[in-house]
């Protein structure tokens, strides 16, 4: 799964495979980071307040 | 607790402007299908405890009746990420109106697909094996990795519909961050998209590749069985069939009309231009395989239909009544604008694709390939059963719950206003 997993070969299959997956988890990642980070810069700065 | 409450906190926790059934009615429901959910719970924790010997799968059948369950739900959540593709990726602005339901539609058939799968495996505790020593020569590593983090993408794009329930949207950070992913859904669209394009071609490329499988195998090109495709074009085709069949389907239960005609309209069309031409290549494939491919192989096509169960009337089913057909349908406007011809078309889109999962798994098992075999004939037990009609009464429970306490279908208070 890592590269310094022992079971790691620098081939075209495992960096195919991987490098989808990785790349996959990363956007998933970064944009939950970002939604997280901003709706809590948000909340401070008195946004959001509800209005029903 | 004071059951006068109860009452009060439903109200408080229903969207505002929208009438909804009386809570005992709605409670008597979810204890009906509450009881099926624990039968497959019973059914689910056997086949932990005791093993896979609670099925009648066998060296004959190491796929059954739960693959096919996993690879139906998957092609008919299809919706979720065609649906989110047209919706953000293409611009089709009107789907807004539907893709809330067709994200939890998604939601649903995924997270039964995978915990199909964590029976399946007869050693759940190790599933994380399939990710940490992948076999990167198999399809299914490809399917697992998709599968998972589509699940995660699934998620994502339903979370902000539970926070905007008027009780948990009162908290400004909950209300933010709904915001904030809405803001953003659109590259969560596009991840769910392309995951979805590789786990739905690689659950076909699983049959594909099956040399040893004439009645499976296909050519292709590179390393992709024409199955491969064909499996991504049909969950395109048919995962928002699936869609609106649900959602007329709650339209039919709850007595409201709660998509406008045109959003139906639209996605019909769409669908039904996807199914036509995704027949029209399932036709070609099929004489090609059956003129060439079977030949080559030794063997002809009568022999993997001289089954009474596998006769040639499932071909039939699969192509004429399950594609040509709804596939004509939908594309006539007078077809999709009339309510029954809507229904039949909806309905004999989500049996063909059933059938031709059906067919991909388990018909590839049961003919006979050897000259000294014959037919191998499955029959689910019990316990395979109540576990695949589990995810059934979860999905109709998270439905029932969704729908009562989120703001599900945006035009709802448009259509149905109240006095």
């Amino acid at each position: 799964m890592f590269p310094f997993s022992f079971e790691w070969i620098w081939d075209m299959s495992h960096m195919v495979f991987h490098g989808g997956l990785w790349y996959a988890l990363s956007i998933i990642g970064l944009g939950m980071t970002y939604c997280i980070l901003k709706a809590t810069i948000d909340t401070f700065q008195g946004k959001g307040g509800h209005h029903e | 607790m004071d059951s006068a409450l109860i009452p009060v906190m439903d109200d408080a926790l229903k969207p505002k402007g929208v009438q909804r059934c009386p809570i005992w009615q709605f409670a008597l429901w979810i204890c009906i299908f509450g009881a099926i959910l624990l039968w497959g719970v019973y059914a689910m924790f056997l086949c932990w405890f005791k093993g896979l010997n609670q099925t009648n799968m066998n060296d004959a059948y190491g796929f059954a009746l739960w693959i096919w369950a996993d690879l139906a739900v998957i092609a008919l959540g299809g919706g979720a990420f065609f649906t989110g593709f047209l919706r953000y990726i293409i611009g089709k602005d009107e789907l807004k109106n539907i893709i809330n339901y067709a994200v939890l539609i998604g939601f649903i058939c995924y997270s039964s697909a995978l915990l199909i799968l964590a029976i399946d495996v007869g050693q759940p505790l190790r599933a994380w094996f399939i990710f940490w020593h992948a076999n990167v020569h198999s399809m299914l590593t490809e399917v697992a990795f998709c599968l998972s983090c589509y699940f995660g993408v699934l998620t994502i794009e339903y979370i902000p519909l539970v926070l905007e329930n008027r009780q948990i949207d009162k908290v400004p950070f909950f209300h933010n961050l709904a915001h904030n992913m809405h803001e953003i859904m659109a590259i969560f669209a596009a991840t769910g998209a392309f995951l979805s394009f590789f786990h739905q071609g690689s659950l076909g490329g699983v049959a594909g590749v099956l040399f040893g499988r004439p009645f499976g195998y296909r050519e292709g090109v590179l390393i992709w069985p024409w199955t491969f495709f064909l499996f991504t074009w049909s969950a395109a085709a048919c995962g928002p069939c699936f869609t609106i069949m649900i959602t007329k389907l709650t339209e039919v239960i709850t007595g409201k009309k709660l998509v406008k005609q045109n959003v139906i309209d639209l996605l019909a069309k769409i669908s039904g231009w996807m199914l036509a031409s995704y027949i029209i290549a399932k036709i070609l494939d099929t004489v090609y395989w059956a003129t060439v491919t079977v030949p080559d192989m030794g063997y002809t096509l009568k022999h993997f239909y001289s089954n009474p169960v596998y006769g040639i009337w499932i071909l039939f089913l699969e192509i004429v009544l399950g594609g040509i057909l709804p596939a004509i349908i939908l594309i006539t406007k007078t077809g999709r604008n009339n309510n029954v011809t809507l229904w039949i078309a909806v309905v004999l889109a989500v049996i063909g694709v059933s059938v031709n999962r059906w067919v991909m798994v388990l018909q590839v098992m049961a003919v006979p390939i050897l000259p000294f075999e014959s037919w191998y004939l499955y029959l689910p037990s019990w316990q395979e059963t109540a576990t695949t009609i589990l995810p059934v009464a979860y999905g109709i429970l998270l439905v029932m719950l969704s729908y009562r306490y989120l703001p599900i279908f945006p035009q709802e208070r448009e259509l149905n206003p109240i006095d």
